[in-house]
């Protein structure tokens, strides 16, 4: 069957429903590049073997995957990842941020701040997106 | 797998001597599920098993394992692992194993070993000379092997220690997944089965209080809180109430929307669910066939 390749943990104190944390950490790892498309899921069989749930909290997880695109089920064979949600690294921009971090420090900005200007940056990106 | 239910229990009773222990019962369980049977002590928790499993025949009503009487060519079909989980101490693993498949024509030898073996449970050891997690490993494994379709099992984690709980559920599922089978266990420890359990059966007092899918079960559960003397709009049963001097608790299984702005309503865990039913045994609210 090939090597498991990711494992799942569970947050009992989340409040996060059981099946929705799988889910949430195969897009996870599919954003980080951990999981690629081809790669095998772990079977319900071998999520129960480590974290005692129910083997049908697991396949409700990969329906949900399946039905966001995420993966596709092969009968016999397994589930498997369709696509690819990491971002290609971008050599460009990830030195201009590099140089602009290094401003920011020399201008005497701590790591709180810099986050704080991210994030606000982003805030009014994504809300120039949305009216577009 | 079939529509037929792996459980189905239709007004089924049970009595020792001249005493009920269980009357009047409902539930059906279908295949593939876990289910939990929940209940205090003495409700009648190990009647209902001994009735799932044949062990004991209905004195009033019915009790269908897929379709069939718990009977005869339908028997190898149901395993049962009692809670003192009775194995012979002096013999090994590799004997027990043998035994088993000596007493059950279907017995899958090799799947008992290599199941023992990734559980790390040693083959040359005496029964006696095991943990308590281990002989329970067994002891599911036996059942497992047997092919049965429906496992039953009698308090499975009582008297283990918590890695040991974590590791016999881990089993217990895994084979649930390869094999596809359909579990009812008994507990009264509701935290540890909201993992693993998406049906419950939950007993009071030789009644099956309420019975089905636990989501579907905790979703038409609400708590809803309100000034005292008065009632809430809408269209619910009451389940359970506390009233203090200024506001009334309701313990409620709804049927449509709860308007009344003087009412707060809240949503429940498994276990405030559990709890509210133990703590009023009167009421019984376990789905009845339409005609009956």
């Amino acid at each position: 069957m090939g090597a498991t390749l990711i494992e799942f943990s569970l947050d009992k104190r989340s409040g996060v429903a059981t099946y929705m944390q799988i889910v949430q950490q195969v897009e996870q790892a599919m954003r980080l590049g951990r999981l690629t498309p081809g790669d095998r899921l772990p079977t319900a069989a071998e999520v129960v073997g480590r974290l005692a749930i129910n083997p049908n909290t697991v396949l409700r997880a990969y329906r949900e995957l399946e039905s966001r695109g995420l993966v596709e089920p092969r009968p016999g064979l397994g589930t498997f990842v369709r696509r690819s949600l990491a971002r290609p690294r971008d050599p460009v921009l990830e030195q201009r941020l590099a140089a602009w971090v290094r401003e920011a420090r020399a201008a005497g900005l701590g790591p709180d701040d810099i986050r704080a200007l991210v994030e606000s940056a982003l805030a009014g990106g994504l809300a120039g997106e949305a009216t577009a | 797998m079939s529509g037929v239910p792996a459980l189905e229990v239709t007004g089924a009773g049970l009595r020792y001597g001249r005493t009920w222990a269980l009357r009047g019962c409902f539930a059906s369980v279908p295949q593939g599920r876990v289910a939990a049977l929940v209940g205090p002590n003495g409700a009648g928790k190990s009647s209902l098993m001994r009735l799932a499993v044949g062990l004991r025949r209905a004195d009033e009503g019915e009790v269908r394992v897929f379709g069939q009487p718990p009977r005869g060519a339908n028997l190898p079909r149901v395993a049962f692992v009692a809670q003192d989980k009775p194995l012979y101490p002096e013999l090994t693993v590799a004997e027990t194993i043998r035994a088993g498949a000596g007493l059950n024509p279907r017995f899958d030898v090799q799947g008992a070993r290599r199941r023992l073996d990734d559980l790390g449970v040693p083959r040359r050891k005496r029964i006696r000379q095991l943990s308590g997690g281990q002989r329970a490993q067994v002891a599911i494994t036996l059942a497992v092997a047997k092919r049965a379709d429906l496992v039953v099992l009698d308090e499975p984690l009582a008297n283990l220690d918590p890695l040991a709980r974590h590791e016999v559920m881990e089993g217990l599922m895994s084979a649930v997944a390869e094999r596809g089978l359909t579990v009812l266990l008994s507990s009264h420890v509701v935290a540890e089965l909201a993992e693993v359990c998406d049906h419950l059966i939950l007993v009071s007092r030789g009644r099956v209080q309420v019975a089905g899918d636990i989501e579907e079960l905790v979703s038409a559960h609400r708590l809803l809180v309100g000034p005292s003397g008065t009632t809430p709009a809408g269209s619910y049963d009451v389940i359970g109430r506390s009233d203090t001097e200024r506001q009334t608790t309701l313990l409620a299984r709804v049927r449509g929307p709860v308007h009344d702005p003087r009412w707060t309503t809240r949503e429940l865990s498994l276990e405030d669910m559990v709890l509210g039913y133990l703590r009023a045994p009167e009421a019984v609210l376990a789905p009845r066939p339409v005609a009956l």
